[in-house]
């Protein structure tokens, strides 16, 4: 994403512009960061949490709109999916998906 | 700020195997890798070197802490509930280690900003290209009469953790049964909003099974507590009339500590305990105030898209120092902020734009070792501040069937493995 917006921001040629005025979206990897207090550095728990190291891009989706959803039993990641939008949920999905 | 000659200095540089910078003139890793210090390696500022050395390896990291391992505040109320050992919420720095950060065990004791230069008390400096602050809170002694720094040895705050957890460990497992503890949580803000709840519910399962005759006071000078729907629900369901809560308006508000006689004093009543828990009203750490870093509020104003000091450039202040509202004083919280302003230092180092930060936190609270609850919250940066995305986040439900609150209190032991391991491992 980063790279993705800085190629963006350059075929635009504004990369002068003042950093204020680059109202960006979080980078995959912000976004991906947030999830590891819970599941572990990279999806790789360490205890009771499941982990996320090892499902696919499209589970991981798959998951996390359901919880939006309230469509999946959960005891906190309705709470938590509330908190993202379909194109941050893609974005995760595709940082923390194994490749 | 000491100085130091060059020989002083490259025998401490040798030694410590690190590159200090000359306090004055040195200039700073001119044409060499960028240089960021961190001060403390709590939860914030632990997170931050670790992140930072994923970020961009190419990052020469130093961290600051005097304690050769950490000890955590999450999970220390199991220790005083004698569910856990010390070991339990211990930490090496040995991991860190391994991630390429450079570990200095000593006491930030100034920060020049103008020569970007963190002073040592062990003498020497340290600069930096930016310099990332995590102190932690500081206490401020003497605001309620008769509660200082010597008191706490004998009336416990615990409220860092470490020796403090340990005394009020052994005076609550010293206490007769059918004795009198009394907690007196602090005013807002304070760190960890449901922590004094939990506190107060792990004491009283220890109570329940060994002291099933003792009684807990709770004297707070708010008039509500985070989480307290719940709490209440949990106490009522599980420790009957053990514990006696009273708020502001119930003449909770505790104005004078008389430690020698075990005593606490509200505006019309004087309470004496077997062992008594009180917690000082909180401010930014001590080096927050040192280096002009806090306002007169006395924590930290920050710029909430980078956590840049508002007060002096090229400073970074994250955790419970910096004014993060809406965000809590959490341990979760500092960890988050911190991987967000490792990732806008790592790109404001490579003199690209910061990037828009994302936070998350959760407070998981046991009511009893089988009895996890929780709050959550979903952060965003819009309008140039951190605001709470709507519709996410909240409280467990209430009402919760004794299965739910199991699968909670695994989690918040899972939680605990996960972010230790993922800020120290
Ligand atoms: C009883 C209790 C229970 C809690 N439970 C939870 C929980 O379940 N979940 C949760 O998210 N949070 C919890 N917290 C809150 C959590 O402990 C804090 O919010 C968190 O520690 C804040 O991180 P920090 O980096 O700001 O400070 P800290 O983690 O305290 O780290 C500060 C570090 O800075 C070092 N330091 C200070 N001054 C200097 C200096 N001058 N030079 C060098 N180093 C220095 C200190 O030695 C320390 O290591 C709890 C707190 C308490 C008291
Ligand atoms: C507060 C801790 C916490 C945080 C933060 C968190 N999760 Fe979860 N996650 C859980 C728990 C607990 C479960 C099990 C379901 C439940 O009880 O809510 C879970 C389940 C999941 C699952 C389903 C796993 C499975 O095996 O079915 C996915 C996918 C997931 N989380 C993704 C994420 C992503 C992506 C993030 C970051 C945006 C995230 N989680 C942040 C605690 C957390």
């Amino acid at each position: 994403m980063k790279a993705k917006g800085g190629l963006l921001l350059a075929a635009l040629g504004v990369l002068a512009l003042p950093l204020s005025a680059v109202a960006d979206a979080p980078s995959p990897t912000v976004l991906a960061n947030t999830c590891f207090s819970c599941h572990g550095t990279d999806g790789k728990s360490a205890g009771a949490m499941p982990s996320l190291a090892g499902k696919s891009a499209s589970e991981i989706a798959q998951r996390l709109r359901e919880f939006r959803a309230d469509e999946r039993e959960n005891t906190v990641m309705g709470r938590i999916a509330k908190g993202f939008s379909d194109a941050e949920i893609e974005a995760l999905a595709a940082q923390l998906g194994s490749k | 700020m000491k100085k130091i000659d060059r020989r002083t200095f490259t025998k401490l540089a040798g030694a410590a195997g690190v590159a200090f910078s000359l306090p004055a003139g040195a200039g700073v890793a001119l044409g060499k890798s960028p240089r960021v210090v961190v001060i403390g390696g709590g939860f914030g500022g632990a997170t931050a070197a670790k992140y930072l050395r994923r970020f961009d390896a190419g990052i020469d990291v130093t961290l600051i802490e005097p304690s050769k391992a950490f000890v955590t505040c999450p999970f220390s109320n199991t220790v005083i509930g004698g569910l856990n050992t010390m070991a339990r919420i211990t930490h090496s720095y040995d991991g860190l280690r391994a991630h390429g950060v450079t570990i200095v065990h000593d006491r930030a004791t100034g920060i020049d900003a103008a020569k970007k230069s963190v002073s040592l008390a062990n003498g020497g400096d340290v600069g930096y290209d930016r310099l990332i602050v995590s102190p932690g809170i500081g206490f401020r002694w003497g605001a309620i009469e008769g509660y200082d720094a010597a008191t706490s040895q004998t009336m416990a705050h615990a409220w860092q953790a470490g020796p403090q957890t340990v005394l009020l460990q052994q005076q609550l497992a010293a206490m007769p049964d059918g004795g009198v503890f009394i907690i007196s949580p602090p005013v807002n803000p304070f760190r960890c909003p449901p922590g004094p709840g939990e506190r107060i519910s792990l004491v009283a399962n220890y109570f329940k099974q060994h002291k099933p005759r003792a009684k807990i006071l709770v004297l707070d000078p708010k008039e509500k507590f985070s989480k307290q729907g719940l709490f209440k629900e949990g106490w009522a369901a599980l420790y009957g009339d053990m514990i006696e809560y009273r708020n502001a308006s119930n003449d909770g508000t505790v104005v004078r500590v008389d430690a020698a006689n075990m005593t606490l004093h509200t505006d019309f009543e004087q309470h004496k305990g077997d062992v008594i828990n009180f917690i000082p009203p909180q401010q930014a750490g001590e080096i927050a105030q040192l280096a002009g870093l806090a306002n007169d509020s006395g924590w930290c104003p920050v710029d909430q898209q980078t956590f840049e000091s508002s007060m002096h450039p090229n400073i970074h202040v994250i955790g419970d120092a910096s004014i993060a509202s809406p965000m809590p004083k959490s341990g979760f919280s500092a960890s988050n902020q911190a991987k967000a302003v490792a990732a806008a230092v790592a790109n404001l180092l490579k003199g690209e734009a910061p990037g828009t930060p994302k936070f998350v936190n959760t407070c998981y609270s046991l009511v009893a070792p089988d009895y996890g609850i929780s709050v959550a919250m979903v952060y965003d940066f819009a309008d140039g501040k951190i605001v709470k995305v709507k519709g996410s986040g909240g409280l467990s439900p209430s009402g919760a069937s004794a299965e739910f609150h199991k699968k909670e209190a695994n989690f918040a032991r899972g939680w605990y493995d996960s972010i230790a391991q993922d800020i120290w491992g």
